[in-house]
């Protein structure tokens, strides 16, 4: 039995999210990495520990991991593979559906636990009922949630690079730009701390005045529910919740999150939930592991002097 | 130019799921059901394309129970044109709901499908994916904004900021939050709305053979977390976290 694994990576370095698909790849089968687009990063994902053999693929459209150029690729890989598994970010969403669809196989989305080689977990509902599913399809398509697996080791492996015919086809797409979200903090999906801010700080402003400065003491990450950023408080890839980043850290510090169905489905499986509210009755601290009662605007301010 | 909107009647975005006692799903009995959100979304897109003069006629689809009509009407409501239903008590999955509109596309001849980006209820995110390779035409996710010409500019939500792509046409574009906000339908709109043409149909005129490549063995409610401590004081907090490691 062997797994494809979609790697997702910058142009040069791997993403951590490839890291934690790693791993669930290795419970259906010889662990191999589709690298499209990037010779270094295929280079690197030769050292993945568990990582067997890559397909290293370019030409137009790849180096933007295009979905109707890699899709083309993958399914031709798959005559040799018995499943194919993508990690659920905006990148895996993109082109695993896309790839099932090529094989007339029903995708297995955003999976929790590899049960067996044909069954497995997965939230349905924000994350409010869990499914057990078992896939009739000769070959699988995954998508997995990176916070459910422990990252593979990014060196250690020693796998051939192959190079593969990325084929001639043009899918009708083409790449015009990427306004990429600048930030020295570390990303969303892979930081240890996150803090989070909601509607509560009532301007872009105040978000980022007294947010900022508490991440950077904290070496956090800044997320915001759906309501901050729909206010246009902070970017869309800030948004923690069922439709925008799910994170799992260490620690995750809800400040002005009421705690909404929809946000607590991204972010309810992090170690320790430390929630900030003036509203003792919002939802948020029935998952809280410690809440504190204020005003955020107080609090704040003061939180990041103490520490 | 003519636009196909896919629409699907889900739990309503305010309930919060039961699952069922005996494991087998979550209960919808008595349970409001709308519009997914994420389809409302389209369908506001394809109206105001209308209304820019970019499209000429706007048909929604849905596939599911025969209550799906309402739906449907919701959609007349909010300025679609027509609408198909195709019928059925099946749990239809994504590969198949594709294959369908896949086949009404082929009839209808569209220049742009637009879709919610995922159901509410089942999560999948895989809809207008499998329905774009299944057609052969391009795909821009997760939009954010949608501008046509003689080619669809899309500009994508992605995990590190805003992605750009430009789609030849006929194409699928499936909605994120973020590109606009629906419109309520007035009284007159939902009245006429009732005189709008709507077809029913079923998978087997499409030749679409609905049988479920996933069983469900078992549907659990997840863990729950127990509540914690309340502190009293931003002092207790910094010690808490100092205990914990994360502060110094």
């Amino acid at each position: 039995m062997s797994a494809l694994v979609l790697v997702e990576h910058d142009g040069s370095t791997i993403k951590d999210a490839t890291l934690a698909t790693v791993t669930a790849a290795a419970k259906l089968g010889e662990v191999h990495a589709l690298v499209a687009g990037s010779d270094a990063a295929a280079q690197a994902a030769a050292k993945i520990a568990g990582v067997a053999k890559v397909y290293s693929a370019n030409g137009a459209g790849l180096e933007h991991q295009l979905a109707e150029a890699v899709a083309p690729v993958a399914a031709k890989l798959m005559e040799s593979h018995d499943s194919f598994v993508a990690p659920a970010t905006t990148t895996g969403k993109n082109i695993a559906p896309r790839v099932a669809a090529l094989l007339d196989v029903m995708q297995v989305s955003d999976v929790l636990s590899v049960e067996s080689a044909d069954t497995f977990t997965r939230p349905i509902y924000a994350g409010n009922a869990i499914a057990t599913v078992k896939s009739n399809d000769a070959k699988k398509v995954l998508t997995v949630r990176t916070t459910a697996f422990e990252k593979a080791a990014a060196d250690g492996g020693s796998a051939s690079v192959e190079q593969v015919d990325a084929g001639a086809g043009d899918g009708g797409s083409s790449f015009v730009g990427l306004e990429a979200s600048e930030s020295e903090r570390p990303e969303l999906t892979s930081a240890k701390v996150i803090v989070s801010g909601g509607r509560a700080f009532g301007s872009s402003e105040q978000f980022h005045s007294l947010l900022d400065p508490l991440a950077d003491k904290l070496g956090a990450a800044v997320g915001a529910s759906r309501a901050a950023v729909d206010a246009g408080y902070a970017p869309n890839d800030y948004q923690v919740g069922q439709t925008g980043k799910i994170v799992a850290p260490q620690v995750y510090v809800a400040i002005g999150i009421s705690g909404a169905i929809q946000h607590l489905a991204g972010m309810k499986d992090s170690k320790t939930i430390i929630a900030i509210n003036k509203d003792e009755e919002a939802p948020i601290f029935q998952v809280a592991d410690i809440g504190l009662v204020g005003d955020l605007f107080k609090i704040v301010p003061e939180l990041t002097e103490k520490l | 130019m003519k636009v196909l909107v896919a629409v699907k009647r889900v739990i309503d975005y305010n309930v919060k799921p039961r699952v069922k006692m005996d494991g087998t799903g979550v209960d919808l009995a008595n349970v409001k059901m709308s519009m997914n959100p994420f389809d409302e979304i389209a369908v506001e897109e394809a109206i105001r394309l209308k209304e820019k003069g970019a499209a000429t006629e706007i048909v929604a689809v849905s596939i599911g129970p025969a209550k799906a009509q309402e739906t449907l009407r919701t959609a007349l409501a909010m300025g679609a044109d027509r609408a198909i239903l195709v019928q059925t008590d099946e749990e239809v999955e994504p590969l198949a709901v594709a294959k369908i509109l896949a086949k009404i596309a082929a009839e209808e001849q569209p220049q742009l499908v637009i879709l919610g980006k995922q159901a509410i209820d089942d999560d999948n995110n895989a809809t207008g994916q499998m329905l774009a390779a299944l057609l052969g035409w391009p795909q821009g996710t997760f939009a954010s904004k949608v501008e046509l010409s003689d080619s669809a500019t899309v500009t994508r939500e992605v995990d590190g900021g805003l992605e750009t792509v430009k789609l030849n046409l006929p194409a699928v574009v499936t909605t994120d939050l973020r590109l606009n906000e629906p419109r309520y339908a007035s009284l007159p709109n939902i009245m006429k709305a009732k005189s709008k043409p709507l077809a029913t149909k079923s998978p087997g005129d499409y030749g679409v053979d609905v049988a479920r490549r996933l069983e469900t063995l078992k549907v659990v409610e997840p863990a729950r977390r127990q509540a914690g401590i309340k502190v009293g004081s931003v002092d207790e907090l910094v010690e808490k976290l100092k205990g914990m490691g994360i502060a110094k």
